[in-house]
């Protein structure tokens, strides 16, 4: 049995987890509470990955990505980067379809705070990073969580774009849901309920450790 | 407390969403038309579903409007997907009249397990394997022979245990003696249109399909053509399923297919 997938799904769901949790955080509250021409038709340039299906977003991330892409050819003159069939792609797959994910849920939680806990940091000479950090950031926890772990487990189940852009390459981009789709495909069902199990487990598992470990900080937040 | 447990559940419930959402499986690339209702005669109405190898799909999509309108009342709809994906289907129970395979072997199951109507079956039409390469490809190899694996980064061929090319190609290849040292370098798709996009988009070096479906594209050349002495022959078997309910307008589909007009209309698709 090779254990391959495992780390590789790990490995991509993290990494595009940890960025989706960045960019959307940054982005949402940068849109937050700012109204403009065009706000809501970049709001939904953001949720489109959500309702395309995966075979289009991959076909999209091919255009962009590809050898020939615009921005794949560029990578590859610049920085001898080539994204499609490599570990990277199923990087970038999981971040385009996980970010509305994060994107919304922080949306949410920056549009219900009270923007007069903001004021009264910043009437005490508060800076605006400062602000950040010690009202609007613990404050927006819980959306965020939630928006970290479903990133997370849409990153981890990921598998059309993903097949697309990273192809399928064993030991070097077959990620779990590829292994399970392969694996009933040619009607190894004992090595697809492996994998079903080992999903499942892990994104269950993680799901409550999360649960758990917010629950625990929003109390520290709370007790402060 | 109360506003955690509220998002605990929003998480939990989404969660259960984002499962649901990404079960939307197979992709289902049928044209149904509903034909404008013919008050006449509706018990003549037959919608015939035909679940088809991936790779007949411009072919059959071509046949579709000159055997409706020869065929009245009769309408086709079609499913492609891989062989192996459609057999499963159908034994799982997913609706079919008739089942058109790439490959006897997935045939042969669908026989050994009575899903096809005994004496249905018959090989329609045939096929070979060609490598191609990007049109704007600078290669210069002219035969399967010729393939240095050093010189590769990356094989399109189709998932050898679930698409039937991907079963040739690796039979060809370990009868050139090029499996082994292609491994790495070897980009499985799950079906052979996937195959065909990597090379047109020029992200696999060079592909191997059918001659029909490097035909249809314009994007990708063929540098060689397969010998068949390489790979068992690349036949096409179709049947009527078992558990149809038009089992008579199914088989006159099949006939029509193995007709020699219907085998011109194969032919005009690459097919052999």
């Amino acid at each position: 049995m090779d254990y391959s997938p495992l780390l590789l799904s790990l490995k991509v769901a993290a990494i595009s987890t940890f960025i989706v949790f960045l960019a959307g955080v940054f982005i949402a509250y940068l849109l937050a509470k700012r109204d403009f021409f065009g706000k809501s038709i970049l709001e939904a340039l953001f949720l489109l990955p959500l309702v395309l299906p995966p075979t289009v977003v991959g076909f999209g991330l091919l255009i962009l990505f590809g050898k020939k892409g615009w921005i794949g050819s560029w990578l590859l003159e610049w920085f001898d980067l080539q994204i499609v069939f490599t570990w990277i792609g199923a990087v970038i797959a999981s971040i385009v379809v996980s970010f509305p994910l994060m994107y919304q849920s922080a949306a949410a939680a920056f549009e219900g705070l009270d923007e007069r806990l903001s004021n009264a940091a910043r009437t005490m000479g508060a800076s605006e990073w400062r602000v950040f950090w010690s009202v609007v950031f613990p404050l927006a926890w819980p959306g965020l969580v939630a928006g970290l772990v479903l990133s997370f487990a849409r990153g981890l189940g990921e598998f059309g774009a993903t097949l697309m852009i990273a192809g399928y390459i064993p030991g070097k981009t077959d990620t779990i849901p590829m292994a399970i789709y392969f694996a009933v495909e040619s009607g190894q069902m004992e090595k697809a309920t492996f994998w079903v199990i080992i999903i499942i487990t892990f994104g269950f598992s993680l799901i409550l450790w999360v649960n758990w470990w917010s629950k625990r900080n929003i109390r520290r937040f709370t007790r402060t | 407390m109360k506003r955690f447990y509220l998002l605990a559940l929003f998480v939990m419930l989404s969660v259960l969403l984002v499962g649901c959402a990404d079960e939307e499986p197979e992709k289902v690339d049928s044209t149904v038309k509903n034909s404008p209702a013919t008050d006449k005669q509706p018990a003549k109405e037959v919608e015939l579903l035909i679940s088809a190898a991936a790779s007949l799909t411009d072919a059959l999509e071509d046949m579709k409007a000159t055997y409706e309108e020869q065929h009245e009342g009769v309408t086709l709809t079609y499913n492609f997907g891989s062989s192996g994906k459609l057999s499963t289907n159908i034994e799982n129970g997913a609706p079919s009249d008739v089942f058109l395979s790439a490959s006897s072997k997935d045939m042969n199951d669908m026989e050994d397990k009575g899903l096809i109507v005994e004496g249905s079956r018959a090989d329609f039409t045939s096929n070979v394997l060609v490598l191609i390469a990007n049109k704007e490809s600078d290669s210069t190899i002219t035969s399967f022979e010729e393939i240095d694996p050093s010189t590769i980064d990356y094989f399109a061929v189709g998932e050898p245990e679930t698409v039937p090319v991907g079963r040739y190609t690796k039979e060809m290849f370990e009868h050139l003696n090029l499996w082994e040292s292609l491994q790495d370098k070897l980009v499985r798709g799950s079906d052979v249109r996937q195959v065909l996009t990597h090379v047109e988009m020029g992200n696999a070096d060079y592909g191997v399909v059918y001659s029909s479906d490097a035909f249809i594209s314009n994007d990708v050349k063929v540098l060689a053509e397969s010998n068949p002495d390489w790979h068992a022959p690349i036949v096409y078997p179709g049947a009527v399923v078992e558990a149809s309910e038009h089992k008579e307008a199914a088989q006159q589909f099949l006939d029509y297919l193995t007709s020699d007009v219907g085998k011109e209309a194969l032919q005009q698709f690459g097919f052999k």
